[in-house]
């Protein structure tokens, strides 16, 4: 089967199975992403929704498919490979390291021109408490460092897993508001995989369903958001809340 | 400012930059006129604390555990040595070719022992450095087999300081290296390069998760490691003017980690401080019993690793930590 690559696409999955070890989590997935795309990736625990992120970003056991980004085939590429052109992922344990301070965390994967002055616009309580040990922090600045780590990397396609989880409303918010302003620069393209189906969806221009590691459902986020049976019949249970 | 004029004295000092470590200078200083007909065991520490260092940037920031630290320590050893009979006598061009054989080394067993973790790296460095022992031994021609190496003639620091029967040059030469030796590492721990090791210490999934390339870094930190190890191994050379097979011995990787952890891991003066006291007490406790002076040592280890597990240079912290806790 010979492979069509839209060059109009930032990232491109196709046929793509893939897990841990020899288990297959995701199968047979086709995804197309456009450069400057909001999606939302909805599903229930346990439908592959970390597992696609972890996919696209070369932390799993790859079973058959190939993926690409820019047209580029990056298949075979390992994971620091694929963050140098272009790929970022905040993951869902966000990952802090806790012998270093807030600052030391940012600087360790600084690439290009990126700068700390950057992370600190974004997040201003970074600032505050940038000479504290990662492990001093609440769950919402963790959150905060673990984005503005993952934008010291100069990512174009960000991969947010579930990074409302278990914040406060009001911290939920905030970091809505901060994925919305990178969405609008025009710079990056966002996959957002959330439990918080009604505040992913409000964001997201574009909604997909996972079930059972398969894309049961791919097309405009307003239209899962206005018809929450549609997301009742395919996962089986109401995730707009 | 003001916040730090309301900090405990003690917590004051430890935030003044570079105190310890000129501290540390002075004392070393201060050895030399105490201590004028002990010269050659004193330069005999300082090398050691150079090896040390090499340690520390492994285990204490990139978490590489690694007995056979040995091996490219002896291959700067043997490669100062030959350099200097056969090639060049000045100390810092073999300071430099010591330094780039144990990179070398470092280097090309890295690429193999970096994909390896837990016993299975350590036993692999152990294996490097009985291999290297092996093959000291058997190239007689070259290396002078189990006799050594002999014959090393040393010019004169920068042209000016000759190595002198006393040790006193070989005394200051080593204490220039070791600052220069510390300086760097220090700027090294701290850049982003070095940030990202201590990150892999923590966790090699999540720095592999943001995109870090772990094997890359640890195989970097292996050879810095390495090229560190080499310049305590050209400084044996130069300052005994003798190179055996014995500098790839087993017992030198395992006393060298015993002495970091004693210090304690991480901190750079944890090395450095780990070595005078093992040596002070190597030095005194073998002179009263020979036998079973390792038994002084091995009580102090087991007192760390219970009571003081960051090594004696948090004990000031953990005592001051406990007196709180009694108030």
């Amino acid at each position: 089967m010979s492979e069509h690559i839209m060059p109009d696409h930032i990232l491109q999955l196709a046929g793509v199975s893939a897990g841990y070890g020899p288990t297959h989590v995701i199968q047979n997935l086709n995804l197309t992403v456009a450069k400057g795309e909001r999606i939302a990736v909805i599903g229930r625990n346990g439908a592959g929704k970390t597992t696609l992120l972890a996919t696209i970003m070369g932390l799993t056991r790859l079973h058959g498919g190939r993926l690409h980004l820019r047209g580029q085939d990056i298949t075979a590429l390992a994971p620091h490979q694929r963050a140098a052109i272009g790929l970022g992922l905040v993951p869902q344990t966000r990952d802090i390291f806790p012998s270093l301070t807030v600052e030391e965390n940012l600087r360790c994967v600084l690439r290009g021109d990126a700068t700390l002055e950057e992370a600190y616009a974004l997040f201003p309580r970074l600032k505050e408490r940038r000479h504290n040990g990662g492990t001093q922090l609440s769950g919402g600045e963790q959150q905060m460092l673990a984005i503005a780590r993952t934008l010291m990397t100069r990512p174009e396609v960000i991969l947010l897993d579930e990074p409302l989880e278990g914040l406060a409303p009001v911290i939920c918010e905030q970091l809505m508001q901060v994925f919305e302003n990178l969405a609008a620069d025009g710079r990056h393209t966002v996959v957002l995989v959330e439990q918080h189906a009604a505040a992913a969806l409000a964001f997201a221009s574009r909604g997909i369903l996972v079930s059972a590691g398969r894309i049961v459902h791919d097309g405009p986020a307003a239209e899962l958001k206005d018809n929450p049976s549609l997301i009742d019949r395919h996962v089986g249970v109401s995730l707009v809340t | 400012m003001t916040e730090s004029l309301t900090l405990p004295l003690p917590e004051r000092l430890a935030r003044v930059p570079f105190l310890a470590e000129a501290l540390l200078l002075a004392i070393a200083a201060a050895m030399f006129f105490l201590l004028p007909y002990s010269l050659g065991f004193l330069t005999r520490v300082l090398i050691l604390m150079v090896l040390v260092l090499s340690i520390d940037l492994l285990l204490g920031f990139a978490g590489i555990a690694t007995l056979g630290q040995a091996a490219m320590y002896g291959a700067g050893a043997y490669a100062a040595g030959l350099f200097a009979i056969h090639v060049w006598a000045d100390p810092l061009a073999g300071l430099v070719v010591g330094a780039a054989a144990g990179a070398a080394l470092a280097l090309l067993s890295g690429l193999v022992l970096m994909r390896a973790q837990g016993l299975t790296l350590i036993m692999l460095t152990i294996a490097v450095a009985q291999i290297c022992m092996e093959i000291a031994n058997k190239a007689r021609g070259v290396t002078g087999g189990s006799d050594g190496l002999r014959g090393i003639r040393m010019d004169p620091v920068l042209g000016l300081f000759e190595f002198d029967f006393i040790g006193q040059t070989g005394y200051w030469y080593a204490l220039a290296v070791l600052a220069a030796v510390f300086l760097l590492l220090r700027l090294v721990t701290r850049s982003a390069f070095g940030l990202s090791l201590r990150g892999i210490h923590d966790s090699p999934a999540r720095m592999t998760a943001i995109g870090t390339p772990v094997y890359g870094r640890r195989v970097a930190a292996y050879a810095l490691a390495g090229a560190i190890a080499g310049i305590a191994g050209a400084l044996t050379a130069q300052v005994t003017q003798l190179v055996s097979p014995e500098v790839f011995a087993f017992t030198l990787s395992a006393e060298a980690l015993i002495m970091l952890v004693l210090g304690g891991t991480g901190r750079l003066i944890g090395g450095i401080i780990g070595v005078a006291i093992f040596m002070t007490v190597h030095h005194t406790a073998a002179a009263h019993d020979p036998f079973n002076w390792l038994f002084v040592i091995g009580a102090m280890v087991l007192g760390v690793v219970f009571f003081v597990p960051g090594g004696l240079v948090s004990l000031p912290a953990r005592l001051r930590g406990l007196m709180g806790r009694a108030l």
